[in-house]
């Protein structure tokens, strides 16, 4: 991937995700984290997880933001009054996420394994096809003999052959979750005890 | 070129934006949204890390698959997490954390 597109969406990532904390605007700030995960997608994408760059437009930006969306024009949320932002917040805010980032910064830059380009650490299909647990999948196998890298395929037999009982515990969190949120969605009616 | 450390960089820099959201803003809905800002700094290091990490020729999916899990979880956490603020609402006809107090000692 060219340095500049790097430097493009790591800036809207960035700069959209500031935005999300200046906006006064919660509909403002909603639409801002949108584009900033695109951005974040954007970013996965050059790093050849494009099954996790797909995931994160469609689960993030498309479900989860909406729903955010939804509840802040569902409750009619306006702008901030005009009182100011509480002043020993702001500052403890602002210094915590420069000390954090300076941290980073300092710490990457003696992260000597870290300063390695995606060239130096090449994909090699030739080699992958190699492998015993790939070699048995047919379709993983043309697609490495064709040379291109087949992401969700991999990441469906790393799922289900080596996480399928995380996967059906994930399954059972969301069944509890959509249960959790009918329930407290209820609106309680005088007299009747809650469930 | 860009390097590792430059993915890690944004990552961290995104979680501290997360950070500082949490800790300025005081509309609760705001709040929520840089959590999710924070949980996805999170992810993009774990990409990143699972992309310098090649072992035969191919990415690590074990990082692939741990992010995959972390936006599911995020994902039912959205869900729950709104239905308490719109029942936050209901009660106190109110977002903002300042008036959510009754829990203060």
């Amino acid at each position: 991937m060219p340095s500049f597109l790097f430097y493009l969406f790591a800036a809207i990532t960035l700069g959209f995700g500031l935005n999300v904390i200046l906006a006064r605007n919660p509909v403002t700030s909603a639409l801002s984290l949108a584009v900033s995960f695109v951005g974040l997608a954007a970013l996965f994408i050059s790093l050849d997880a494009y099954f996790i760059g797909i995931i994160q437009i469609l689960v993030y930006t498309g479900a989860v933001m909406v729903l955010f969306l939804f509840i802040i024009m569902l409750l009619d949320i306006q702008k901030e009054e005009a009182k100011r932002a509480n002043t020993a917040a702001v500052i403890g805010g602002v210094v915590l996420a420069v000390v954090l980032t300076l941290q980073v910064a300092a710490v990457l830059g003696v992260f000597k394994e870290g300063a390695v380009t995606t060239e130096q650490r090449a994909l090699s299909m030739e080699v992958a096809s190699k492998r015993e647990d790939v070699a048995q999948v047919k379709t993983i196998q043309k697609d490495l003999a064709a040379g291109t890298l087949p992401d969700a395929k991999l990441m469906g037999m790393t799922l289900f052959e080596q996480y399928g009982f995380h996967l059906q515990a994930i399954g059972l969190l969301l069944l509890v979750g959509t249960v959790g949120v009918v329930v407290l969605s209820k609106r309680e009616s005088p007299g009747k005890p809650v469930v | 070129m860009i390097t590792l450390n430059h993915y890690l960089f944004v990552s961290g820099a995104l979680f501290a934006l997360g950070l500082a959201g949490v800790v300025v803003r005081r509309n609760i809905i705001i709040i929520f949204m840089c959590l999710e800002m924070m949980l996805s700094a999170a992810n993009l290091a774990l990409v990143g890390f699972s992309r310098f990490r090649v072992t035969d020729g191919l990415p690590d999916y074990a990082a692939h698959s741990l992010v995959f899990f972390t936006i599911t979880v995020a994902a039912a956490e959205v869900a729950v997490g709104l239905a308490v603020i719109v029942a936050l609402y209901r009660t106190r006809q109110s977002v903002e954390v300042d008036t959510i107090t009754r829990m203060q000692g």
